[in-house]
C-alpha cells in the first residue's frame, strides 16, 4: 500500500527548476532512500512534502489524501540545515519544539523522559545546549523530530557530521521506529551510508526521478551478471575458460589463493562457469557481484538518461 | 496551546530572563529618580544650614537694608576691618566689606570667606546694593524712584490657542518644545533598540539553522509574527517597570532618605527658586504658569499616543528589521539594508526642531501622516495641540503601513530564512517578492 504518493511535482525558482515531473510512491512502513548528488532537488521535494514551499504543478497525497496543513502533524522532519537554540537549556527546549508539534506539556515530559533515558542523555536535561558536543545535540535533534510518534519520518542527509557509533545508534532507533509502524525517507548524496538499510529508492538528478524500485529489484536490473569466485589452482584462469563466454574483470593473487571477477556473456549461467573451472581447479567461494547504488547512479547518469525514464 | 502563544511566550520568557534585561530594567528608572530627585536633593543639602554673613559697612548706605532671607542671615558689625574678618571667619560665618569711597558713591565691596559662597548670596547683596546705591543717584538728579516704578512695565506675553470649537489654552513653547523633543526621541529609541533585537534574534536563528526545525511545524509568518510581538511585550514591559519603578525609587528616597514629604521640599524648593530669581529680575508668575501649561497639556492623549505611535511604528519597522535578518547570512551583512530602512526614522528625527518651531506647518503636518516618520513627528507635534481628526488619520495610516511593510516583509522573511550561502542583492529581494509559496 502507498503511503505517500507525489504526482508531477514541478518547482521552478526564478530560472531554475528544481523539480521537474517528480512522480514517487513510497509505500506504507518503508525505509525509502531519496538519492541523488547535491543540488538534485531532493530537499525542494522534502520541502513540498512538508509544506513548506509549495509546487507550481503536481499533487501530493498521503495515506491516500490530498495533503494538507493538518498531515504536517504526522510527519517528523529532521532537516540537513538543522539547529537548536545554543542559550536555552536543553529540556526546555525540547519540550517547547515539541509543543510546537502540538504534544501536551505533560506529555511531552513524559515521552522525553523515555527517549532521554534511552539515548543516554537523562543527566543533560538541565544543560545548555552550547555545553553539549555536536553527537549530543544531534540526539536532541533526532528525539524531538521522533517525539510526537509521526507516521512518517523524513531525515534530510541524517548522517552528516553524525560519528560512526552515533550512526549506528541512529540506524538502530530508525529500524526500531519502522518496526513500530513509522513509513521512513532518508535523503541523501551519500548512497552508501544508507543502502543497507533502505528497501525502496529514488534516484533524483538534475530536477528529474531517474530511477526508482524496490532496492534489491534495482539492483538486480543493473547487474552484470558478474561473479567472483575464489579458487586454488595450477593453471592458468585463461587458460580455462574461453574469453567469448567468460570476460576476467579483475584478478588477484590472495594468501595461498586466487580472486577473480568474471561477467558470464551470452546466456551463460554460474552453473556453466563452474563446469568450465571444477576439473582444474578448486572452488572455495563465489559469490555474485550486485552493483552499488553509487555504481547504478553513475551508470544510469552517464549512459542513458532517458531509457532509466519509467 | 495556540503555536503562536507559544513563539510568543519563548521569545518573551528568554528575553526577560537575561540578565542584560535585568539590568536595563534597574539601571533606567534610578537614572530617571536620579535626575528628579538631584537637584531637590542638592538643594536640600545647602538649605540645611543657613549662611551668616557680616556686614562692615564705612559708607552707612546699607545699615538694615539686607534682610534677613531664607538661607541668609545678616548681622552688622562695626569695628576695623581686620579684627572683624578674624572674627567673622573664626565662626565660619562671611564678612561683607562696603569701603568707603572717593567719590562718595560705593561701587565696590569684598566678601570674604572660608569657602566659596553660594551664587544666591552674592546675587542677594548685589541686587540689594544696586538698588540702593541706583535710588540714591536717582534722587541726587531730582527723580523720585517712585516715577522710575510706576514707568517700569513688564511684558509678560502669554499665548492663547484657540481650537475650532472655541476653547482657550494657555501655551509656554518653551515647557513644550521639552515635551515634545522627550516623546519623539523616546519613539526613536524604542523602534531602534527593540526592532535591531527582532533583527539580531532573526538572524541568529537563522544562523543557528534552527529555523527549518522550526518552520517544519509553524508557517514562516507565525514564526515571525511570534518573534515581533515577543519582543513588542517584552518593550513594553520595560516601558511600565520603567515608570513604576522610577516611581518606587523616588517615593523610597523621599521617604527613607530624606525623611519629609516629597511635596513640600518641592514646594520649598520651587519657593527658593522663585525668589532667587525673583531677586534677579524674574516674575515668580513664571513658575505658576509653568504648572498652568502642565496642567493645559493633555497627558491621557499623550500617554495613550505614545503607546499607539510606539507599537505601531514598531510594528512597521520591526517587521522590516526581520526581513533584513531573513534575507542576509550573516548579521554583519545587515548594515547594507539597514540604512536605507532607517534612513527615514533619521530623517524624521534631523527635521524635529523645524517640525517644532513650526508645528502646524503643511511640512509636519504631512510629515506627521506619512506612516514611516509619522511616529517620531506626530509625538512632537502631540505636545502643541493636534486637532483630534489629524491624529486619527495618521493613526489610520500607521496601521495600514505596518500592515503593508508586514506583508512584504513576510515575503521577503520566507524565502530568506531558507537561503544560504547567497549575496542578497536589492534585485535578488525584488524577485523574492513575487515568488509563490
Amino acid at each position: 500500500m502507498t503511503y505517500l504518493r507525489a504526482l508531477n511535482v514541478t518547482k521552478t525558482y526564478a530560472s531554475q527548476k528544481a523539480l521537474d515531473k517528480v512522480t514517487l510512491e513510497v509505500p506504507e512502513q518503508s525505509i525509502y532512500g531519496l538519492l541523488g548528488p547535491n543540488g538534485a532537488g531532493k530537499t525542494t521535494l522534502i520541502r513540498i512534502i512538508n509544506m513548506i514551499t509549495r509546487p507550481d504543478s503536481g499533487e501530493v497525497y498521503i495515506d491516500g489524501h490530498p495533503l494538507t496543513r493538518e498531515d504536517i502533524g504526522n510527519i517528523g522532519y529532521m532537516p540537513e540545515e538543522r539547529g537548536i537554540y545554543k542559550k536555552m537549556k536543553v529540556g526546555e527546549q525540547a519540550i517547547y519544539l515539541a509543543r510546537l508539534k502540538g504534544l501536551s506539556r505533560a506529555d511531552a515530559m513524559k515521552k522525553l523522559k523515555f527517549w532521554f533515558e534511552r539515548l543516554e542523555i537523562g543527566s543533560w536535561w538541565n544543560r545548555k545546549v552550547e555545553e553539549l558536543s555536536k553527537g549530543m545535540q544531534q540526539k536532541v535533534q533526532f528525539i524531538v523530530t521522533i517525539l510526537h510518534e509521526p507516521k512518517l519520518l523524513i531525515f534530510d542527509e541524517p548522517f552528516s557530521g553524525f560519528d560512526p557509533i552515533n550512526v549506528n545508534i541512529l540506524k538502530d532507533e530508525i529500524r526500531y521506529l519502522n518496526q513500530q509502524g513509522a513509513t521512513i525517507i532518508f535523503s541523501t548524496h551519500n548512497m552508501a551510508s544508507v543502502e543497507e538499510i533502505c528497501d525502496h529508492i529514488t534516484l533524483i538528478d538534475k530536477a528529474h526521478n531517474v530511477l526508482n524500485g524496490e532496492i534489491h529489484e534495482v539492483k538486480n536490473r543493473f547487474k552484470t551478471n558478474t561473479f567472483n569466485i575464489v579458487y586454488r589452482t595450477q593453471n592458468e584462469l585463461t587458460s580455462l575458460l574461453n574469453p567469448a563466454d567468460f570476460l576476467i574483470k579483475k584478478q588477484e593473487q590472495l594468501h595461498d589463493s586466487f580472486t577473480a571477477d568474471i561477467q558470464l556473456l551470452h546466456q551463460n549461467t554460474p552453473n556453466n562457469l563452474l563446469q568450465k573451472l571444477l576439473p582444474k581447479a578448486e572452488i572455495i567461494a563465489m559469490q555474485e557481484i550486485l552493483p552499488s547504488l553509487n555504481d547504478i547512479f553513475i551508470e544510469v547518469v552517464n549512459n542513458n538518461k532517458t531509457s532509466a525514464h519509467e | 496551546m495556540n503555536k503562536i502563544a507559544l513563539i510568543i511566550q519563548r521569545e518573551y520568557l528568554t528575553r526577560v530572563r537575561k540578565k542584560s534585561f535585568i539590568i536595563m530594567t534597574l539601571i533606567g528608572p534610578v537614572l530617571m529618580a536620579a535626575m528628579i530627585l538631584a537637584p531637590v536633593y542638592l538643594s536640600n543639602i545647602t538649605a540645611g544650614k543657613a549662611t551668616k554673613v557680616a556686614v562692615l559697612d564705612e559708607t552707612g548706605w546699607f545699615y538694615k537694608k539686607f534682610k534677613d532671607q531664607d538661607k541668609i542671615d545678616f548681622y552688622y558689625v562695626n569695628g576695623d576691618l581686620e579684627a572683624e574678618k578674624i572674627k567673622a571667619l573664626a565662626n565660619k560665618n562671611l564678612l561683607l566689606y562696603i569701603p568707603l569711597p572717593e567719590l562718595n558713591i560705593p561701587v565696590n565691596a569684598e566678601l570674604f570667606a572660608n569657602e566659596q559662597p553660594g551664587l544666591n548670596v552674592s546675587a542677594y547683596i548685589k541686587s540689594v546694593m544696586k538698588n540702593i546705591v541706583e535710588t540714591k543717584r536717582l534722587m541726587a538728579v531730582g527723580i523720585d524712584p517712585k516715577v522710575i516704578k510706576q514707568t517700569k512695565t513688564d511684558i509678560n506675553l502669554v499665548t492663547i490657542k484657540v481650537d475650532e470649537t472655541g476653547n482657550e489654552q494657555k501655551s509656554n513653547t518653551e515647557v513644550e518644545i521639552g515635551l515634545a523633543y522627550l516623546a519623539g526621541f523616546m519613539i526613536y529609541f524604542f523602534i531602534f533598540m527593540f526592532g535591531a533585537q527582532v533583527m539580531k534574534g532573526v538572524s541568529e536563528e537563522k544562523s543557528n539553522r534552527i529555523v527549518e526545525v522550526i518552520i517544519s511545524s509553524v508557517k514562516p509568518f507565525q514564526l515571525m509574527m511570534g518573534k515581533i510581538v515577543g519582543v513588542a511585550l517584552v518593550g513594553l514591559t520595560q516601558f511600565l517597570l520603567w515608570v513604576i519603578l522610577t516611581f518606587a525609587f523616588v517615593g523610597i528616597f523621599q521617604s527613607g532618605v530624606m525623611g519629609g514629604d516629597f511635596a513640600t521640599i518641592m514646594q520649598s524648593n520651587h519657593g527658593q527658586m522663585a525668589m532667587a530669581q525673583n531677586n534677579s529680575g524674574i516674575d515668580a508668575a513664571a513658575f505658576s504658569q509653568v504648572s498652568d501649561v502642565l496642567g493645559g497639556i493633555d497627558f491621557k492623549v499623550m500617554i495613550i499616543s505614545f503607546l499607539i505611535y510606539f507599537l505601531g511604528g514598531y510594528l512597521l519597522y520591526s517587521s522590516l528589521f526581520a526581513a533584513i535578518g531573513g534575507a542576509v547570512d550573516q548579521q554583519a551583512d545587515t548594515q547594507q539594508f539597514m540604512l536605507p530602512v532607517s534612513l527615514p526614522l533619521i530623517f524624521a528625527v534631523i527635521s524635529s526642531s523645524v517640525v517644532i518651531q513650526q508645528p502646524d506647518s503643511a511640512f509636519s503636518v504631512w510629515m506627521s501622516m506619512i506612516p514611516f516618520t509619522s511616529p517620531i513627528i506626530m509625538m512632537m507635534r502631540i505636545p502643541f495641540g493636534v486637532p483630534y481628526w489629524q491624529i486619527a488619520a495618521s493613526m489610520g495610516l500607521l496601521v495600514l503601513g505596518f500592515v503593508f511593510t508586514t506583508w512584504i516583509a513576510a515575503k521577503v522573511y520566507r524565502v530568506g530564512i531558507l537561503m544560504y550561502g547567497k549575496k542578497v542583492s536589492y534585485g535578488e529581494l525584488w524577485k523574492w517578492l513575487w515568488y509563490k509559496e
